[in-house]
């Protein structure tokens, strides 16, 4: 594992760039797709038979880590919630108001309502700033997983990666 | 006295994988376990496992719990709760407590499955209500509904304190920092992740020095340790908490195993002492196997997979499976298992098994 | 103290509401419960003091193999609180040293 990861349990953006689940920007823009932001050669593959799309591959040997193929990815978020380390997020840069969309696990109580203004949090749990919750699913299939999505500045794609209620 | 075909001594994932595989080629199967309800450590487990499909990957722990109780069930496995098995003796006879009057009990084949118990450290004001284990927390919160309390430290980051940190922040508390004595986190990756995102800071190169409070924890001081794990004076932090939660290891329960003279080796990265055994699942001693984290800590998944194989190897050893039949079923187990013990956590696992597996020829 | 919904697990299926006694003191449990939980519930961490040196202790295991939770329950004394069942009626008492009985001085 990196410094990052193994003395304050989180990634750096710098570490993911080279990870192979995350998009490339040009693909961020262009709309909708999954950024799996897995590292570590942990035995485990349910995230590639979740897509119906066949965009990610583990292969045979279930310790490699999760490659996402960008262009058959078209951002459906099947896999958020099927991800047993909650590592799956979604990214859309493409908003033409200077916003992004991020969607992320969530499996807290109270969930937040849609329209609610939250704080969005970075991956070592600092405030970024207030992001509108645009959505929340949670249906029986998703077993008590729920996907949140939350409207940030797009300078928040890639940092935004969980949320605080304020109230 | 009772007499059964196989006993398996302990009804979490391993007793009750061995269990249900035995009985599925026709052995009689009478399982033992001291607690009041089964399950081992599966019930407190509230996360999807990793894994592929085989290892009830996507699973939460205790769906996979109450899958196993109704297979068992179907299967006429006998689970007798309240029982404490007290020792192993010649010929396989063992005296069982149950509740309040003691039984005897015999058995052609013994599994032992008694899992492992947790790891303490001491320290000034250790002994305050409010210092727990981890898996205390974990009890009261996922079996009993109940907070362990407001403000929690977590002492120790490999995957039990990073897992029941996180099962703490869904049961409501507040989890003010994860600290350990090593210099990097000892859990996965994506489990730390996901507190950290929470606002858990991690403090690596610490410990814990003094828990501080009157009848109770009312606060907890860490301090930071050296390459040499010494305590750097002035170097102290002081933590509001009301709970302070130990997740420094587990040591697999061998008692049953020592008193009956079962040869054992030192492996640390499997917890401590160990009962040699082959990749069967077979003891030293003659008709007496092992199976979960009794034989080295690992997880569910690999409890369940051993749990078979050394069910498979009852059935057969009894009779009840071919030569042929047993091989390739345990194969396909054998399999299944290096898929588990591969990657950077996976392979140190993997060799320290084998190195239990070699000293059995030896 | 007490979690109203978890997000996982839902609601827990708890027993009937019971009275039970905690040192002459009327507190609420549900039966069935470990008497543990029902005191921790009460905010009662406290369930004996050590033999030598009088110092308090409560819950370490919660699984009834450290023996540090015993209380004297209907008069009788080490009584592992986190895995004896709350009954309607209990008389639960905070254990000093040994308690009472033909063990005590």
């Amino acid at each position: 594992m990196s410094e990052g990861v193994s003395t304050k349990g989180y990634l750096s953006e710098a570490e993911l760039e080279n990870s192979p689940g995350v998009p490339s920007r040009a693909r961020r823009e262009r709309g909708p797709v999954a950024v799996i932001e897995c590292t570590q050669d942990i035995p485990c593959n349910p995230c590639e038979a979740s897509c119906k799309v066949g965009a990610i591959v583990v292969g045979e040997d279930i310790t490699n880590l999760p490659h996402l193929d960008e262009d058959k990815c078209v951002g459906c978020r099947s896999c958020i919630h099927i991800c047993p380390g909650q590592a799956i997020f979604m990214v859309d840069e493409s908003l033409s108001n200077g916003k992004a969309a991020v969607s992320m696990p969530y499996e807290f109580l109270p969930l937040p309502g849609e329209g609610e203004v939250v704080t969005a949090l970075d991956r070592s749990g600092s405030a970024l700033g207030d992001a509108a919750v645009t959505s929340v699913r949670k249906t029986d299939k998703m077993d008590r997983t729920a996907v949140v999505t939350l409207e940030v500045p797009r300078e928040w794609s890639m940092k935004a990666r969980a949320f605080k209620l304020k109230r | 006295m009772q007499r059964h075909e196989m006993i398996s001594i302990g009804a979490g994932p391993a007793g009750l994988a061995a269990a249900i595989e035995a009985a599925r080629n026709g052995v009689q199967v009478a399982v033992f376990d001291e607690n009041d309800r089964p399950g081992g450590q599966l019930f407190k487990q509230i996360h999807k496992f990793f894994g592929s499909r085989e290892h009830y990957a996507r699973e939460r722990g205790f769906r996979i719990g109450t899958r196993f109780l109704e297979e068992a069930a179907g299967l006429g496995i006998e689970v007798s709760l309240n029982s404490t098995v007290m020792g192993i003796y010649e010929d396989m006879a063992m005296n069982v407590m149950v509740r309040d009057h003691i039984e005897q009990v015999k058995g052609e084949r013994i599994l032992v499955a008694t899992g492992a118990s947790e790891n303490m450290i001491p320290f000034p004001g250790w002994t305050l209500p409010g210092v727990i284990g981890a898996g205390a927390a974990q009890t009261m919160a996922n079996i009993h509904g109940i907070r362990p309390g407001k403000r929690l430290l977590m002492v120790g980051s490999g995957n039990v304190g990073v897992v029941v940190a996180y099962q703490m922040l869904q049961a409501g508390c507040a989890v003010e920092a994860i600290i350990d004595a090593a210099p990097s986190i000892g859990g996965y990756a994506v489990h730390a992740a996901k507190v950290a995102r929470q606002g858990v800071p991690f403090m690596m190169s610490h410990t814990i020095k003094q828990a501080i409070g009157k009848d109770r924890v009312e606060g907890a001081v860490v301090v930071r340790v050296d390459d040499k794990w010494q305590p750097v004076p002035g170097s102290e932090v002081e933590f509001d908490v009301d709970t302070i939660c130990l997740a420094v290891g587990l040591n697999p329960m061998t008692q049953l195993l020592q008193i009956a003279g079962c040869r054992t080796a030192f492996v640390s990265k499997l917890g401590g002492r160990i009962p040699v055994h082959d990749e069967n699942q077979r003891t030293t001693l003659p008709g007496v196997y092992v199976a979960g984290d009794v034989s080295g800590i690992e997880e569910a998944s690999t409890a369940i997979i051993e749990g078979r194989i050394a069910g498979l190897a009852i059935a057969h050893d009894l009779g009840y499976l071919g030569e042929d039949d047993f091989i390739r079923q345990r194969n396909v187990q054998l399999e299944s298992m290096k898929g588990l013990r591969s990657g950077t956590h996976g392979d140190e696992r993997r060799k320290a098994k084998e190195y239990l597996n070699a000293l059995m020829k030896g | 103290m007490r979690i109203e919904e978890h997000p996982i697990l839902g609601t827990f299926e708890k027993g009937r509401k019971v009275t039970f006694t905690f040192d002459g003191a009327s507190l609420e449990g549900f039966e069935g419960e470990p008497i543990a939980v029902a005191l921790r519930s009460n905010g009662v961490l406290i369930h004996r003091y050590t033999i030598k040196r009088n110092e308090p202790r409560g819950v370490f295991c919660a699984i009834g193999r450290c023996t540090d939770c015993i209380m004297v329950v209907d008069g009788k004394p080490n009584v592992r609180t986190c895995v004896e069942p709350l009954k309607e009626g209990m008389k639960v008492e905070t254990q000093k040293g040994k308690g009472p009985g033909p063990a005590a001085e």
